[in-house]
């Protein structure tokens, strides 16, 4: 089972059975009060429901931040469409391995969230799509599901409630944009994973065009506590605006990098320096990026009494995202952790609009003509001005993701560009290996 | 065509698993399960999954051209995936992979001359917390060093 050792600072809520013998297996989620959210969503009304998830101010997890509670009540629950459930399983951003522990250690878990939405808007059918490379977890998920239904959990009638419920695993096979919700659609429709322009958003026109709840799998992991110890409990683990914890993946220059559940408002510095157990060898923190690869990187100066929550977050014009953390020491290259960002987004870029399609491209070359000592000082100023360019001018965020990113970096460490000027050598590599 | 028996169950499950007249979902869940036991997605495979979900070959061709882990040609039986992305560059994840094209003799996307390996330079694989990491075929592999990933590679040319 894949977990690092539990930090006593974490707030064990949807990780409360991990480390337990067999996590992912029915028995032992029953044993532990596992379904009792289901049961008593079963005796509310969905309007309760929906109640209770807005009042545990529960927002999405996978990167955006909407409010569950409100998406959930855009559904029109009287269409006479069928309305479909839908979880995001398709974790890409880089720095961001949550949803697989999630999944991998108590799949039980998420099966009981997607029942309780099922609930709330009247659906009987729902789909976890997985990215392709997480292909044992599809496993685990069909395992799970295959439990669920021969203990009466998922399929007609589930435990006497006169509720239908019906589960499929759905693989993806390759493609960071099909965790953009729009294009994921488009991918469970057996297409090319390419946007879709909304409105209709997916509350009203999702899965096959109808009535669709598509949310993050961590989201739907948060959903079992709400229901079973109520809106208020979760709410108040965390801050006004937003409640419960988040899983939040330390990654990079930290001694110990990890998948940790911390309360929303964790202060950022006690989450490097005793969560993650300091920085590495004892060097100084250059750069910290709060939730995937996405997110404007912030300096050690701007870190000072930040916390990871949105609002603080977003005060520092960041975004808390996906919880993916990417920390960066003093001996990082910024400019080639600018690249190796860009490549990255060049290459998920779906073509479909032309500002992303040429906008990464033409960064990933300025860049790479950076790296390898032949920028010009203009190019500098090139490089904000295309990804400015980029800004809100494609159907999905992918260009946005590409463009805050850069942008940040550019103002920021300034000073790096200027010193790969002239042919110089990168500093951080006195070898002149470029090979991003 | 013909499959194993496990994998028409699968097909038969995937047909099954959409409202009616949307067997065209299954379309991508059948080319990674059938890409499984054939290696690849071949000419015949495209006109086989076209006709089980009502598709013309070319709605498959244009569909399975847009993911990168559905590939036309054969790949090694053990194919070496290594993430130099963000969070396993700042673990050395670039040089691992340099290490890897060495030890193999080969670069991205390609195969060894006796089909047994090949590599491939892939971005985030969502193994950023236990970085490096590689995959071999569907297999993670965490906290990868040059000499693990040696051992790793020579232990499976010994199983051949």
């Amino acid at each position: 089972m894949l977990f690092n050792e539990p930090h006593p600072l974490e707030t064990r809520v949807l990780t409360r059975r991990f480390g337990k013998p067999d996590t992912a297996a029915i028995e032992g989620y029953l044993a532990d009060d596992g379904y009792q959210g289901f049961l008593k969503a079963a005796k509310m009304t969905p309007e309760q429901i929906i109640e209770q998830v807005k009042i545990s101010n529960l927002r999405g997890r996978g990167g955006a931040g909407f409010p569950t509670g409100m998406k959930w009540s855009f559904v029109p629950r009287t269409s006479p469409k069928p309305k479909y459930i839908v979880v995001n399983g398709d974790e890409s951003e880089p720095g961001t391995c949550k949803d697989r522990v999630l999944i991998e250690n108590d799949p039980h878990q998420l099966i009981e969230g997607v029942l309780i939405a099922g609930l709330a808007v009247d659906a009987h059918a729902g789909y976890v799509y997985i990215r392709g490379e997480y292909r044992y977890l599809i496993d685990v998920m069909d395992k799970a599901i295959a439990e669920a239904y021969a203990k009466g959990w998922l399929g007609k009638n589930i435990q006497g409630t006169g509720f239908d419920f019906d589960l499929y695993t759905h693989t993806g096979a390759g493609a960071y944009e099909c965790g953009e919700e729009s294009a994921l659609l488009e991918s469970l429709e057996g297409k090319r994973g390419i946007p879709r322009i909304r409105p209709p958003f997916p509350a009203v026109a999702g899965a096959f065009q109808c009535p669709t709840i598509l949310n993050n799998v961590e989201t739907f992991c948060a959903v079992p506590y709400i229901l079973r110890e109520g809106g208020q409990a979760f709410a108040d683990l965390g801050i006004p605006k937003a409640g419960g914890t988040k899983m939040t993946c330390l990654t990079g220059h930290v001694n110990r990098p990890g998948v940790y559940e911390l309360k929303l408002g964790f202060p950022v510095k006690q989450m490097i320096e005793e969560v993650g157990g300091g920085m590495r060898n004892g060097k100084k923190l250059k750069a910290f990026i709060p939730g995937g690869s996405s997110c404007p990187v912030l300096t050690a100066s701007e870190l000072e009494g930040a916390n990871m929550d949105y609002d603080s977050m977003a005060a520092r014009k960041t975004m808390l995202g996906s919880g993916g953390v990417i920390i960066m020491d003093e001996d990082t290259c910024m400019v080639k952790a600018a690249l190796r960002i860009m490549r990255f987004y060049a290459h998920e870029s779906c073509g479909w609009c032309i500002p992303c399609r040429e906008g990464t491209t033409w960064l990933k070359k300025i860049l790479t003509r950076f790296h390898e000592g032949q920028g010009t000082r203009t190019d500098i100023n090139l490089i904000g001005d295309i990804a400015k360019n980029m800004l809100g001018r494609t159907f999905c965020p992918l260009g946005d993701a590409a463009a805050m990113p850069t942008i940040s970096i550019v103002e920021k460490f300034r000073d790096e560009f200027e010193d790969h000027l002239n042919g110089k050598p990168c500093a951080y590599e006195p070898a002149g290996v470029v090979t991003v | 065509m013909t499959f194993s028996p496990q994998l028409e169950a699968r097909f038969e499950k995937l047909l099954t698993s959409y409202p009616p007249g949307r067997q065209r979902s299954a379309m991508i869940p059948m080319l990674m399960y059938a890409q499984d036991e054939l290696g690849c997605v071949s000419d015949e495979l495209i006109d086989e999954v076209a006709r089980r979900i009502g598709v013309t070959p070319l709605q498959v061709n244009e569909v399975l051209t847009y993911y990168s882990m559905l590939h036309r040609k054969p790949l090694g039986k053990y194919h070496v995936q290594v993430c130099t992305n963000i969070s396993c560059l700042l673990y050395d994840g670039d040089k691992l992979y340099e290490h890897a094209c060495k030890k193999l003799g080969i670069t991205h996307k390609e195969v060894t001359a006796d089909g047994q390996f090949s590599i491939e330079e892939v971005e985030c694989m969502g193994a950023c917390s236990w970085a490096p990491a590689i995959q071999i075929n569907y297999d993670f592999h965490h906290y990868v060093t040059p000499e693990k990933l040696d051992q790793l590679l020579d232990g499976l040319r010994k199983k051949q």
